[in-house]
């Protein structure tokens, strides 16, 4: 397996959740259809810090214990902050809809056109 | 983790404290009008850590204090924001103490989220990692749109909604970008992302020639870097949000969004360009993008603001194009500048954002004196204004008259300054662009000053604004004029901010 593989892989999620969050016309949906662009943006995190990193350690023989540490773990961190994030994301999104909900009984993005163009 | 750690941070950490503190009070004292004065209490407080801050950095000789393991830098670049921030926030504040009594329930909720905001744009204006922008700019996000959100009505929850889908499928684009920058260069840090460009600049990987060299990924990382930030300030074409969120949100948080979000995504662009991408090789081509994002902007906005009749609407059309006006400073890049001060074009951009938001907030706070009283937001409404609420037409038709830019306010001033900023960085073109757009603009703002002075009022009952917004109305107003008569402390202030970048 090299870079490339899981960079493919990251770029056909990311556009298959780019087109659902576009094209869906269910609010929960298009919530889900978000939550699969931010995991692509994971997957490429990731296996950025995997590989591309150990070569630019390489290239600095210098580097300490601490920095090494703190290079090869920047990735995982990154989308570990993702992750975090984009949970709390999906519950405000939730609470929006059951907002909707409430007022229109509909969850359909389509619907909520109450402010023409 | 150290103590000097938590007082760098600790502007921000007085906001989001003073927000639980709004929060739980509410939960215990029945006379409501004790919140804002507590919410105000947090903001002085932030403004006085920020202010010591400020007096710490005279001391360094780098102009500079990193902290929180390199994430957070406070400089003047980042406190100047904190400054304009926590006025913005303060004036808001004002506006909402009547506004608020629209619900009774969640108030304190009202005001804890828009601190939160606060806090996040502050903690936005001087984050200097990837990892932290992110969470900053969330931080932000997410409480704007619980806050678009709060009125129990179908167009709030549906403002509220478009705001968060189209914020969360923006961070989605903006994170891509920088997994991809990050991926390219091995850190998240913005001065290792530039030492990292700049050392293969000069081993000759990167061909400068080449649009951004043979480093494809480095240029898709900046372009949806770009894309993402783009959409935070609402520029074309990511703008499409911006209409239907400000007509459906409570008018004191369009104001928010409109002044506040925008000067933090600006303060965001302009660190991550300064600091990671200086070198002119790179410089050139992503000033030029936002050149010509900065023309489509303001024409877009200028010509569709002309055909809206409902005035939150029509400003929401204004602040895309008064996007563009401030990305001609982003375009008259330090590097493209060959003679005079190299700063006029990031020195521009802040002194343009505080002149903007005295403005902008005038009109807001006209919006909401009149909203709360007519309940409605339709510019025919404001017919005979003049007559049923003589000093609101006044201040309304001085806050029209500064967004054109015509003397003597801080409108026309802070346009001076930016279009001058663009001649001298040989954006002859860009200045002309802006002061076409600056002309057309001036048909659908000196609109509402017709309409206020020359129609007929459709009801003679009299308009006058509350306390708390009339005293937020005397400073915006007084700040318009003030420094459109007197603008050279304001430049000073923007001009020892942009040193901090580095130019």
């Amino acid at each position: 397996m090299s870079l490339e593989n899981f960079l493919i892989v990251s770029a056909v999620l990311f556009a298959i959740g780019l087109y659902g969050a576009l094209s869906k016309r269910n609010a929960i949906a298009v919530l889900m259809s978000i939550e699969l662009m931010f995991n692509a943006v994971n997957l490429a995190a990731v296996a950025f810090s995997r590989y591309t990193l150990p070569a630019a350690l390489a290239s600095r023989p210098s580097a300490g214990g601490d920095q090494m540490v703190h290079l090869l773990l920047t990735g995982q961190i990154f989308s570990i902050f993702i992750i975090t994030i984009a949970a709390a994301e999906v519950a405000l999104g939730l609470a929006i809809v059951i907002a909707i909900y409430r007022s229109r009984s509909t969850v359909f993005v389509t619907d909520a056109t109450q402010m023409r163009r | 983790m150290t103590l000097h750690d938590l007082y760098l941070l600790s502007p921000e950490i007085a906001l989001a404290g003073v927000a639980m503190l709004v929060i739980v009070l509410d939960l215990f004292v029945s006379r409501k009008g004790v919140l804002p004065v507590v919410g105000m209490a947090g903001i002085a407080i932030s403004v006085l850590f920020s202010a010591s801050l400020w007096g710490d950095l005279q001391s360094q000789p780098s102009g500079q204090m990193s902290g929180v393991f390199g994430t957070l830098a406070v400089d003047r670049f980042g406190l100047f924001f904190k400054f304009l921030l926590a006025v913005a926030a303060a004036l808001v504040l004002l506006m909402s103490v009547s506004y608020t009594e629209r619900f009774r329930r969640f108030q304190g909720e009202f005001y804890g989220l828009m601190l939160l905001a606060t806090s996040g744009m502050m903690l936005l204006a001087s984050a200097t990692e990837l990892i932290s922008i992110y969470v900053a700019l969330e931080l932000t996000a997410l409480p704007m749109a619980a806050l678009a959100a709060f009125l129990r009505d179908s167009r709030s929850a549906e403002s509220g909604m478009k705001f968060l889908i189209l914020s969360a499928i923006s961070s989605a684009v903006l994170l891509y970008g920088m997994v991809f920058i990050y991926g390219y260069t091995g850190t998240t840090s913005l001065a290792e992302i530039a030492a990292v460009t700049g050392a293969l600049l000069d081993a000759g990987y990167l061909d400068p020639l080449a649009a951004f060299g043979d480093s494809k990924a480095l240029l898709f990382g900046i372009a949806l870097v770009i894309a993402g930030f783009g959409f935070k300030i609402s520029s074309v074409p990511f703008q499409f949000w911006a209409p239907d969120v400000y007509e459906g949100a409570p008018t004191p948080v369009t104001a928010f969004l409109s002044v506040a979000s925008k000067a933090a995504g600006f303060a965001v662009i302009l660190r991550v360009f300064y600091v990671s991408f200086p070198v002119e090789a790179m410089s050139q081509h992503w000033a030029a993008i936002f050149a010509i994002l900065s023309v489509l902007s303001m024409t877009f906005g200028n010509l569709v603001a002309i055909r809206q009749d409902n005035i939150k609407r029509m400003l929401a059309y204004s602040t895309i194009a008064h996007a563009g006006y401030v990305m001609v400073g982003l375009a008259a890049v330090a590097t493209r500048v060959s003679s005079g001060q190299a700063d006029v074009g990031a020195s521009g951009a802040l002194f343009y954002l505080g002149g903007y938001v005295a403005t902008n907030l005038t009109a807001f706070a006209v919006i909401v004196a009149v909203s709360n009283r007519i309940g409605s937001d339709r510019i025919d409404d404001y017919a005979g204004m003049s007559r049923r609420g003589p000093l609101l037409a006044a201040t309304m038709a001085f806050a029209m008259i500064s967004l054109t830019g015509i003397p003597p306010t801080i409108g026309f001033m802070s346009k001076v300054y930016l279009f001058g900023a663009a001649v001298n960085a040989n954006l002859e073109w860009l200045a002309i662009a802006g002061m076409v757009n600056s002309v057309i603009s001036a048909y659908y703002y000196l609109r509402v000053i017709k309409v206020m002075y020359l129609r007929e009022p459709s009801d003679g009952s009299s308009v006058a604004s509350d306390t708390a917004t009339g005293i937020a109305l005397t400073f915006t107003a007084s700040a318009t004029l003030l420094f459109g008569v007197y603008p050279a402390p304001l430049i000073d202030f923007a001009r020892s901010a942009a040193t901090a970048l580095g130019v």
